[in-house]
């Protein structure tokens, strides 16, 4: 996927003058805050819980080679395949071979944001193959040809006139006076012409919310049974996961399990919460035939045992960007990658550098409110900050920031100059503004009064009246 | 705790909004520490407490203005500051600047312990319990996010705000949301900022009142700003003022008659 995380500005001003978007984000905007809040207030422990999140996945990072290679021998012991890929490129090369060998003509896939990373689609259709997003924000963005805007909510950009102006315009096998009553004939229309993709396909993909060190598992959570359908019916099931998905036993990943859907939806538990162990067995009804699981690193590695390692904690609950002033603001495509919001504003730089990604960690007010619903407490606000401070040691931010920045604190490390430079500035501003006491044009602060007036200082700094009456005193 | 005297002295940090935008609030903490009991001194050598450094990414300036400030500030039984943000700055992130060299590290971290922002040292370390000031008006109380977020402070300014006669208080729907200020943010992202501070002038409207209170200069300057841009009558006064009886100031950019 192409970044466009160098425009973001752009990107965001032409967000805030989308009415459709708007419109959609003032819908969300208020839903997911409040169903989280609910559900953490029915759980006296959630606050517990996070600690316990935090921990367990500081243990498995701090151990991450050794419960690695446990997991994968525990994957080969179930009959499963596990594939390493370090970068993008080795593994959609890994996924085109097994869907090759397969014969594979058409795959369906469940929701995966690595699989958005890996643009895998792109590179399957190029070789002949046809994916099949099923879940349903994923498959009204592969006909819509979008990027997904929100992690758990990929079309959360979108009203319901869209899906019915989509829909109309793609599934023209349909009469085209049909009535879309409710949201559910919206979905129906979906459902039906999903069953047939489902039963034809050749191989599944799915992501991996964790896996297991212990068993060999891996686990999705879904709401609209696509996965379980997805991993289920075709001959080859192919899980896309990156190395910080592991976690040691099955008790761990219950432990996340707990604060994952109550941090993305509100929900106690997903609808679906399904764990795989290897194909189909000997006796067992249904099941793949052959169970891979390629693992991908792609920049992880690179962030263990740097000050960003806490960001791959990550359990993608979208509780960040669901309460972000910016995201909330802007939207999840301004941020011009996969990940938007703060979790993404920490780990794009990361995955494609800062160089290209330097404004989402300054997009951000720090106002914390993403660290505070954060199910395992990444510290997003200082992870922020630390890709600022990269950007500022490499020279990448702009040279007139520099330039103001070392001039003020030239200044402020003198404090009798300080002294005298705030006087001049505070008595000269007071005297300009005069009885209007505010500036609605000020040259060199034309990104604060383009949308509000300055508030003119009230006239002598604090200092020098302090000073005059502490000698009155004396 | 227990050396410190009945009368602890304190030391005033001014922030550099205080000092060069709204110096009544200087005068209003001043005041409100003398009646909480405290000697009150305002250390000659402070300016700033390097947050503008610091969140733009230059330790190394941040770190050598830390030091200024631990220099300035030492030999208090506590150092006060009427915002959250810079509060937040002592207290919680000053320290890890010298996470590399224990001595200053040790300073920051004796620093950081004896900081508090201004109304949460009355309240939680003075035991005010209320103030004598009278304010006619309705007013609502923005929770600006450093001192709620990384203070804790939310309950102490609405306690103290209810000894206040004449006044009443309203709550915005959502008053913990950002408003957009952001420190260098609002300039750098002014377009966003901008919709982030009309979405908080919007709530703040929509509660009826006609005094905007909070406990940040720039927090305020920015909500003052949107709201005197949107043609609204709502006066923004930090939190001290009121406190302190002293808000026959004009309010932040509100005209001179």
């Amino acid at each position: 996927m192409l970044a466009t995380s160098p425009a973001f500005k752009a990107n965001a001003i032409d967000a805030m003058a989308d009415p459709g978007l708007q419109k959609a984000l003032a819908r969300t905007r208020p839903q997911n805050p409040a169903k989280r809040a609910a559900a953490v207030a029915a759980l006296p422990e959630f606050e517990q819980l996070r600690d316990i999140g935090r921990d367990i996945k500081n243990h498995t990072l701090a151990h991450l080679d050794f419960y690695l290679e446990a997991w994968e021998a525990k994957v080969v012991e179930s009959g499963g395949h596990v594939h390493w890929a370090s970068s993008a490129d080795d593994a959609r090369d890994a996924v085109l071979k097994i869907c090759q060998k397969a014969g594979a003509r058409t795959v369906t896939k469940g929701k995966s944001m690595v699989s958005e990373e890996l643009a895998i689609n792109d590179h399957l259709e190029k070789h002949g193959i046809v994916p099949i997003e099923t879940d349903l924000g994923e498959y009204i963005l592969q006909i819509r040809n979008e990027a997904p805007s929100h992690i758990i909510g990929p079309a959360f950009h979108l009203n319901r006139e869209d899906w019915e102006d989509t829909f109309r315009k793609v599934h023209t096998h349909l009469p085209a006076d049909r009535v879309f009553a409710e949201r559910a004939d919206i979905q129906n229309e979906a459902r039906v012409l999903l069953r047939d993709k489902f039963l034809a396909a050749d191989v599944g993909i799915t992501g991996a919310n964790f896996l297991i060190a212990e068993t060999g598992s891996s686990v999705i959570v879904t709401n609209e049974g696509n996965g379980d359908l997805t991993q289920t019916l075709p001959r080859v099931h192919i899980v896309l996961a990156t190395i910080e998905k592991v976690v040691p036993t099955l008790e761990d990943a219950t432990s996340l399990l707990r604060l994952l859907a109550r941090s993305a939806t509100g929900q106690d538990f997903s609808v679906y919460t399904t764990f795989s162990t290897g194909g189909r067995r000997a006796g067992d009804l249904d099941g793949p035939e052959e169970y891979h699981v390629v693992i991908v690193d792609n920049g992880r590695s690179a962030m263990i045992g740097t000050e960003f390692q806490d960001m791959l904690r990550c359990i993608r609950c979208a509780a960040c960007m669901n309460h972000c002033p910016v995201y909330q603001t802007v939207g999840g495509h301004a941020y011009g990658w996969v990940y938007p919001g703060p979790m993404g504003s920490v780990l794009t730089p990361g995955l494609i550098g800062v160089d290209k990604a330097g404004n989402l960690p300054n997009a951000s007010t720090f106002c914390g409110k993403c660290e505070s619903v954060c199910p395992v407490k990444i510290p997003l606000p200082s992870l922020m900050r630390h890709w600022r401070e990269r950007e500022f040691e490499r020279h990448l931010s702009p040279a007139s920031t520099r330039t103001n920045l070392a001039l003020w604190a030239w200044v402020a490390r003198r404090p009798g100059l300080y002294r005298l430079a705030t006087r001049v500035a505070a008595k000269g501003l007071a005297l300009m503004a005069g009885k209007k006491n505010r500036f609605s044009s000020l040259p060199f602060a034309g990104g604060w009064t383009a949308g509000r007036d300055l508030p003119a200082p009230e006239g002598d700094t604090f200092f020098a009246r302090y000073a005059a009456q502490q000698r009155d005193a004396a | 705790m227990n050396q410190i005297a009945s009368r602890p002295r304190v030391a005033l940090f001014v922030t550099c909004l205080v000092d060069l935008h709204r110096p009544t609030v200087g005068f209003a903490a001043i005041e409100l520490l003398k009646q909480a009991g405290c000697d009150v001194e305002v250390p000659r050598a402070q300016t700033c407490c390097g947050q503008p450094a610091y969140n733009s990414g230059d330790r190394a300036t941040t770190a050598a203005m830390a030091r200024d400030f631990i220099e300035a500030f030492q030999g208090y039984d506590y150092v006060v500051v009427p915002s959250g943000s810079c509060g937040g700055m002592l207290r919680s992130h000053m320290p890890h600047l010298f996470d590399d060299d224990p001595n200053t590290r040790a300073k920051a971290e004796i620093l950081a312990g004896k900081t508090y922002e201004l109304i949460s040292f009355l309240t939680d370390i003075r035991g005010m319990k209320s103030v004598g000031a009278a304010y006619a008006g309705k007013a609502t109380y923005h929770d600006s996010c450093a001192g709620l977020r990384e203070l804790g402070i939310k309950a102490q300014p609405r306690d103290l705000l209810k000894s206040v006669a004449g006044l009443t208080m309203v709550e915005m729907k959502e008053p913990e949301i950002c408003c957009g200020f952001g420190g260098t943010f609002c300039v750098k992202y002014p377009e966003i900022s901008t919709r982030m501070v009309s979405d908080k002038t919007a709530d703040i409207a929509a509660t009826g009142a006609d005094t905007l209170l909070a406990g940040d200069m720039g927090c305020l300057l920015n909500m003052a700003g949107r709201l005197s841009r949107e043609g609204s009558a709502i006066k923004v006064r930090h939190v001290a003022e009121v406190l302190a009886g002293m808000a026959s100031v004009p309010a932040i950019g509100e005209s001179k008659v």
